[in-house]
């Protein structure tokens, strides 16, 4: 949905989204590196399993909610990208426990 | 991972590290005060003063003068000796100054002697149809990934909504590269008459050349739609387009992005949950905390400075911020010398010159506050509609907080960020009152999600997360 | 000019509501009166749980009165209130808490009741797959559940509204006295009397007592929860502890609530409480070590209810000892909501008749002899 308007160089950073590779800049959120991924990353609420992706990029509204090295409901733009980080997209009720 | 420095106790804590709060505790910093900044996001500058130490973007030029006010602000906070934590979520503020905060997945409660929120300002809800579909987002959450990742949307974009930043984000994406499919604007033109009073004000303050020059370069090739009157977002699972109303016509367009702004609006949720009295502002159209002129809010010892005591934008908030902190200054060590709270007033006068022509001229028009279609999502979290709302009202929900027992509505984690004001306006309408006779939302903590195991864990000593998490 | 009831009602929570429907039922013309709205308090905010485990014998058969309706609430207020009924599990932590629960099943069968059972760690591992390993088995209560407390009080408002009761919200009552036959009531500018007047003010209960000489030993408490994200159903029925202080249930919508009785401050005069972390760290500690698959769990939000507290955790169910015609229905102590469907259809009937047929022993204000006894 968002381009780059420069590609992530020396500070690059590599991220696992369910199980794919995705490349990222250091700096970047979860969230922003999902939205310029070009992958289908939108989440299943628990409510109705309708599609949501992020709206407010600052924390408030919660439409960003990801699964972040195990531990589930973390607001992926508030959590900065690491490499090897292991994210998980959320459809519908999270799992409690890894 | 670096260990947060938390000591058990501090003078005074500063809650967010936008504007008000940088100024804040830099002010009490130098005048000796034992101070910590706490913001949760991973670099200061709040959200206007986003990524101003860490921006991609080569040039920065791109995105105006004012963002690099943010980086002195930055700079002489990092040289005023007070301690900062960023990521650092504050969930929790009471009467006895108690503060829960999170960092680094730990929870710890400290005690402060006195407390400054500066936790800023969020954006008006904007309740159209489709307004949940992927693709559709808040202009500032845009701005965001300009500045702090260095990206455009992609596709055909449109902007949609009311108010300067409409204009400000179209110029830094033109000057980006990008294109925009069209600007809607839903300024009402009835606002006009309301605002021309307060005219001379705004041309003599810096908003009025800056806000001409910006407006007429965002303008310049994009297709401009004024005078807006309905706003439907369609789609499957995505957007796919927008259907308007403006000027007596319809219109559609195919979109892939569509960006909403009708203004920003106090972040209300650590202040009310901690029991800080507030009250609607109807020129606003928003509740305000009741403040003095110090900002000392109704629990004694907190206090509110910048967007969240009123919008005002960066620099009113800056000295609010510095005001707030004379007080508390005067308040612990009297003997300390602070710079004149009345010159600083000055300031504040001088960068607020100009805001209620703003504030007149952007209401949001009602019908974009309250969503006429009962389909229409109002809890995003919980998924209520407008319709779902007004038929409790008919069978006797009074309020938001009675509204819980027929709907989950601002049940969920976003704690009626997304859907409060909204609930306020619609149950108001419905039922033939003021929105300050409805009320709001009661809030408590934890005003963002901790986890079990973080509450769980809680350190009895708070620099024992230090030892923790160093291991 | 005096408006006029049959009777008239201080408190809108499940108590005062449920004794309004019943009256209003039985042909009577109730005046309730709510200083804010009905389910505000304890009643709208408690953790659900519509208990019969653990309860102090004088209690029991008032309780079993009540599950009665519980069963059938939906053809009492025209709303199923959210009711489910997964049982409530006891769980014993220890070897050492089952002999004190084997005694008291013992002890209860022995009286004629039979609701409780003792269950071994097989059971209780198939009734609550979650629970930790080491628990060696518990008590477990069939017939109980929970349900949505604010649904359910505003739904008997409502139906008591419907039945003919005038239910006043927002009406705090600022004097309360008798004037020779009748209590009056000044409320908002108006006057209200009638012969008869139920205390169920809750926290507030004391006060009124004391309006009409006869105070009462309650207290205002504020017992705190917390309620998590939605996660995937994995326990059925509600769950307690003996020892420390838990009651856990999830709900239909998979999020889970964690209460247990953990006081905040209470500052009943503002409508206010304030949280105490510490406090509710060892309810999430408690928690983390009995159901090790919600260590992940996030809290979404933390509150507490203003409640009313008896020196010895019972509850006044009847008439006056000092003050013809004035009922106290109040200071149930936390654990009320179950209660509240059969109190007021006891409460209804000692009005009508002077008498109910459901043992009150042990719920008079005479227990006691300072208060509201002869002095």
């Amino acid at each position: 949905m968002f381009a780059r308007l420069s590609e992530p160089g020396p500070d690059a950073v590599r991220i696992v989204v369910d199980g794919q590779d995705v490349r990222a800049r250091r700096g970047d959120s979860v969230a922003a590196a999902l939205l310029a991924s070009g992958l289908d990353a939108r989440r299943e609420t628990a409510v109705s399993g309708a599609k949501r992706a992020p709206y407010c990029m600052m924390g408030v509204c919660f439409d960003c909610l990801v699964t972040i090295d195990g531990v589930g409901n973390r607001q992926g733009c508030l959590v900065p990208v690491e490499d090897g980080m292991r994210v998980e997209l959320q459809r519908g009720k999270r799992e409690t426990s890894r | 991972m670096t260990a947060p420095a938390f000591a058990s106790s501090h003078d005074l804590v500063v809650v967010g590290a936008g504007p008000a709060g940088l100024a804040a505790a830099t002010l009490a910093a130098q005048a000796g005060l034992g101070t910590l900044l706490l913001d949760e996001n991973a670099s200061p500058g709040g959200q206007i003063y986003r990524a101003v130490t860490t921006t991609p973007l080569p040039d920065r030029a791109l995105l105006g003068p004012e963002f690099a006010q943010g980086g002195a602000l930055v700079e002489a906070f990092a040289r005023s000796g007070a301690a900062y934590v960023a990521g650092a979520t504050v969930w929790h503020l009471d009467r006895d100054l108690t503060l829960g905060v999170s960092a680094a997945g730990r929870a710890a409660l400290i005690k402060a002697r006195r407390v400054i929120l500066a936790t800023g300002a969020l954006e008006r809800p904007f309740p159209i149809p489709g307004w949940t579909l992927p693709g559709v987002m808040t202009i500032g959450a845009a701005q965001t990934l300009l500045k702090a990742s260095g990206m455009i949307p992609q596709g055909r974009v449109a902007l949609a909504g009311s108010g300067p930043l409409l204009w400000l984000y179209a110029a830094q994406l033109k000057r980006a590269g990008g294109r925009l499919a069209a600007i809607l604007d839903t300024t009402p033109r009835e606002n006009w008459r309301a605002a021309w009073r307060h005219m001379p004000d705004f041309l003599r303050s810096p908003y009025a050349f800056k806000g001409l020059k910006l407006t007429r370069e965002a303008r310049a090739g994009t297709r401009v739609i004024a005078n807006v009157t309905a706003l439907e977002a369609f789609g499957e699972g995505r957007l796919a387009g927008l259907r308007y109303a403006a000027g007596g016509k319809r219109g559609e367009l195919s979109l892939d992005a569509l960006l909403l702004h009708q203004g920003v609006v106090p972040n209300v949720n650590l202040a009310m949950a901690a029991g800080v009295a507030h009250r609607w502002d109807e020129a606003q159209a928003c509740f305000v905390p009741t403040l003095d002129a110090g900002g000392q809010s109704s629990v004694q010892g907190v206090s509110i400075a910048g967007d969240g005591a009123g919008i005002g934008g960066a620099e009113a908030a800056a000295e609010r911020g510095r005001l707030a902190a004379v007080a508390v200054v005067k308040a612990l060590k009297p003997e300390a010398s602070t710079p004149d709270a009345a010159a600083i007033a000055a300031a504040l006068a001088k960068a607020m010159r100009g805001r209620a022509f703003l504030d007149a001229l952007f209401r949001p028009a009602p019908a974009f506050r309250v969503p006429a279609r009962d389909e229409v999502i109002v809890c995003r979290c919980e998924e209520v509609s407008a319709g779902d709302i007004r038929a409790s009202v008919a069978i006797g929900a009074t309020g938001p907080n009675q509204l819980k027992a027929y709907r989950r509505a601002g049940m969920g984690p976003c704690q009626g960020r997304m859907c409060g004001l909204t609930v306020t306006e619609l149950m108001a309408q419905a039922r033939g009152k003021m929105a300050q006779e409805i009320g709001y939302y009661r809030l408590r903590s934890p005003v963002k999600p901790v986890t079990l195991d973080e509450i769980a864990s809680i350190q009895p000593d708070p620099a024992a997360i230090a030892a923790v998490v160093r291991e | 000019m005096s408006r006029t009831a049959d009777v008239l009602i201080v408190g809108g929570g499940i108590h005062g509501c449920a004794t309004a429907l019943h009256l209003a039922k039985a042909g009577a013309r109730p005046a309730l009166f709510e200083k804010d709205y009905a389910g505000r308090h304890a009643s709208g905010v408690n953790a659900g749980g519509v208990r019969q485990l653990a309860r102090d014998v004088a209690e029991i058969p008032l309780s079993i009165r009540a599950m009665g309706l519980w069963e059938n609430i939906a053809d009492l207020v025209d709303d199923d209130c959210g009711f489910d009924q997964h049982g409530q599990v006891l769980v014993a932590e220890s070897e050492a808490e089952l002999a004190p629960m084997r005694a008291r099943v013992a002890d209860l069968r022995a009286r004629g009741f039979t609701h409780e059972e003792m269950i071994d760690a097989a059971e209780l591992r198939r009734l609550a797959p979650a629970v930790a390993e080491t628990c060696p088995g518990g008590v477990v209560s069939r017939r109980a559940g929970a349900a949505d407390p604010a649904r359910t009080t505003t739904a008997f408002r409502r139906k008591a509204a419907a039945l003919g009761a005038m239910i006043h919200e927002g009406a705090r009552v600022e004097t309360v006295r008798k004037e020779g036959r009748d209590f009056v009531l000044d409320v908002g500018g108006q006057t209200w009397r009638a012969p008869v007047l139920v205390n169920a003010a809750g926290a507030w209960a004391g006060g009124v007592a004391a309006q009409l000489g006869e105070p009462i030993p309650v207290q205002p408490i504020a017992p705190m929860l917390m309620i998590t994200a939605r996660v995937p159903a994995f326990i059925k029925p509600v769950a307690i502890l003996r020892g420390r202080k838990l009651s856990f249930k999830q709900f239909a919508n998979g999020s889970v609530m964690i209460g247990g009785g953990h006081l905040g401050q209470v500052f009943p005069d503002e409508n206010a409480t304030v949280l105490d972390w510490r406090k509710l760290q060892e309810s999430a500690r408690t928690v983390w070590e009995l159901f090790p698959i919600m260590r992940g769990a996030t809290i979404l939000r933390a509150w507490a209810g203003i409640e009313g507290r008896m020196p010895d955790d019972l509850p006044i169910i009847g008439p006056s000892a000092r003050c013809e015609g004035l009922f106290h229905q109040c200071g149930f102590s936390a654990h009320g909501f179950q209660l509240g469907p059969g109190a007021g259809a006891v409460m209804a009937e000692l009005i009508a008749t002077g008498a109910t047929a459901t043992p009150l022993d042990g719920l008079q204000i005479t227990r006691f002899p300072h208060a509201g006894g002869l002095s």
